[in-house]
């Protein structure tokens, strides 16, 4: 069940996109993000969705998990273009009851729905191709000069641990449910209060097995005599290649033609 | 009250690039009161297909009777076959939650909706079962050593009242007198109440001295299904599979080997020092 959302997971496979140093991909998605909310007119998002394709075939990933992944965020999708719909002001087109479909209403929605379907897919191609622990190396990385105003090591390290634990938790509650399923407990049927209360033998051996693996990494990584970021050293340092700065040639200059192309058309 | 697997198969992540075909095409029948031992390495899909005793996990092919009918049949209780196949799962003290041990217990029992009185008194016989007295029901579980820890589970399990009784690994992680203590206590629960019961484990010792039936399980097929004589017979093939027959067995194959007249099959401890008693005397 929770298996099933693809959003934020990481595929498998060998490619250029898979390669690259995750600081590009990192400024790439920022960028891709931002280009997407300065440009206005049509041409621009057939550009961006360009832009977008190509790097999808670059990555190898099958374009249907993505889309998979896609499904449980229809709803949200849905629920700001039937706002922008009808909550736009403009000349009415279609109007009925209390509501109005305006022209820029109906502009405003199919402009949302596209701006976040490339939005969604653009920052998903981000994770699918970049393990959480890269992401979070990326980070540390870009955030460094502000190392003086903000412990950007530790921020990055409590990040990478929270994101590996996801799956271990995932995996514990799994096993937790199915034990007290094995007692007969039963998760579904029953009015809310009833549903509530069901969880509790799920939850408090859930918290407390949450804390004992806290408590070892803790330990393990004390042991190991971790003290923070001060003076630490990288396995394999993050060092830019060739194809990284071609990378962000590309990028520099997709963002480039969407400016001139708000500027012109 | 038999339990039948026909032809059952399963596999992890069907749909993903990573499927992982865990069970495959195992047959097998628990009659009445039989304790069997279920042995096989990590990852030899132990732990999977008892998962599909109780209905926990659905087969991907085959079909599993409980009583002679289909457990996946739409009109099948899956909750009431939960409460006649108990299962013990691996680090059952993982799952204890309440505030203290007999409330604990009492989960099960109520979970199948029984009368108060009924629910004390399954509880009571329960903790009887594994050794725990009275002074232990107002501790909370979290307090208490981990061998009695695991205790707690097996009873909040037992409290149920199952036909058949299936533990997943119950003595990993123990040390050597906590696993004699629950094995002890789970033969002599077999004496008392007469219910089949199921052993799984990865260690031909902790079995050997107490089953009467072993089944051996290899990268998800069934290797070997026969009395444990039998079984240990088959060393190398054991061997192959990451398995390793009894010490003694070891021994006394030795001892045949260089001409001593003892019988390779014994299995346990007092067997073999029968069989090399009777040998040193005849020699």
């Amino acid at each position: 069940m929770i298996r099933d959302i693809t959003l934020g997971q990481y595929y498998q496979t060998e490619s250029v996109l898979h390669r690259m140093d995750c600081r590009v991909k990192l400024v790439g998605t920022l960028v891709f993000i931002i280009s997407l909310f300065v440009v206005e007119n049509w041409w621009s998002y057939v550009l961006a969705a360009l832009f977008l394709a190509l790097c999808i075939r670059l990555s190898r990933v099958p374009f249907r998990f993505m889309v998979k992944g896609m499904k449980s965020i229809v709803f949200l999708m849905l629920f700001a273009a039937v706002f922008n719909l009808f909550l736009t002001p403009g000349t009415p087109v279609v109007s009925f009851w209390k509501l109005r479909i305006t022209d820029a209403g109906i502009r405003m929605a199919l402009q949302m729905a596209v701006r976040l379907t490339l939005l969604i897919i653009g920052s998903s191609l981000m994770t699918l191709t970049t393990t959480p622990n890269q992401l979070t190396n990326a980070i540390e990385r870009l955030l460094k000069p502000l190392g003086f105003l903000i412990p950007v090591h530790e921020i990055a390290m409590m990040m990478s641990i929270a994101l590996r634990f996801i799956p271990i938790l995932m995996e514990e509650t799994d096993k937790i449910m199915k034990a007290q399923m094995a007692r007969g407990a039963d998760f579904e049927s029953g009015n809310l209060v009833k549903k509530v209360r069901s969880m509790v033998p799920l939850l408090v051996p859930l918290f407390i097995s949450a804390f004992r693996r806290a408590n070892d990494l803790a330990m393990a990584m004390e042991a190991r005599c971790y003290h923070g970021g001060k003076g630490r050293t990288q396995m394999k340092p993050l060092v830019y290649g060739g194809r990284d700065y071609a990378a962000y040639g590309m990028m520099w200059a997709y963002l480039g033609l969407c400016i001139v192309m708000r500027i012109v058309l | 009250m038999s339990l039948k697997l026909e032809h059952v198969s399963y596999v992890y992540g069907s749909d993903t690039n990573l499927a992982v075909c865990a069970l495959r095409d195992i047959c097998l029948e628990i009659p009445d009161g039989q304790f069997l031992g279920l042995i096989g390495h990590t990852g030899s899909g132990k732990s999977t297909l008892v998962q599909h005793l109780n209905g926990l996990l659905e087969p991907t092919e085959g079909k599993i009777f409980y009583d002679g009918r289909d457990i996946w049949d739409k009109d099948f209780s899956r909750r009431e076959l939960r409460s006649n196949v108990g299962l013990v799962f691996q680090y059952p003290e993982h799952q204890l939650f309440e505030v203290d041990v007999f409330s604990d217990v009492c989960y099960g029992p109520k979970n199948l909706g029984l009368p108060e009185e009924e629910i004390r008194a399954r509880a009571r016989r329960a903790l009887d079962l594994v050794g725990l007295s009275k002074e232990y029901d107002k501790q909370s579980p979290f307090e208490l050593s981990g061998g009695q820890k695991r205790r707690v589970a097996i009873a909040g399990v037992l409290a149920m009242q199952p036909k058949i009784l299936v533990l997943d690994e119950p003595t990993a992680g123990l040390d050597p007198k906590g696993r004699d203590e629950i094995l002890g206590q789970i033969a002599h629960l077999k004496r008392e109440t007469g219910i089949s019961v199921v052993l799984v484990s990865h260690s031909m010792e902790d079995v050997a001295n107490y089953v009467e039936r072993i089944v051996v399980m290899n990268r998800g097929s069934v290797l070997f299904d026969d009395a444990p004589r039998a079984v240990f017979g088959h060393v190398k093939e054991l061997e192959e599979v990451g398995l390793a027959a009894p010490q003694v067995t070891y021994i006394l194959h030795n001892l045949a080997e260089n001409g001593f007249a003892v019988d390779r099959h014994a299995t346990t401890i007092k067997e073999a020092r029968d069989t090399i008693l009777a040998a040193l005397r005849s020699g």
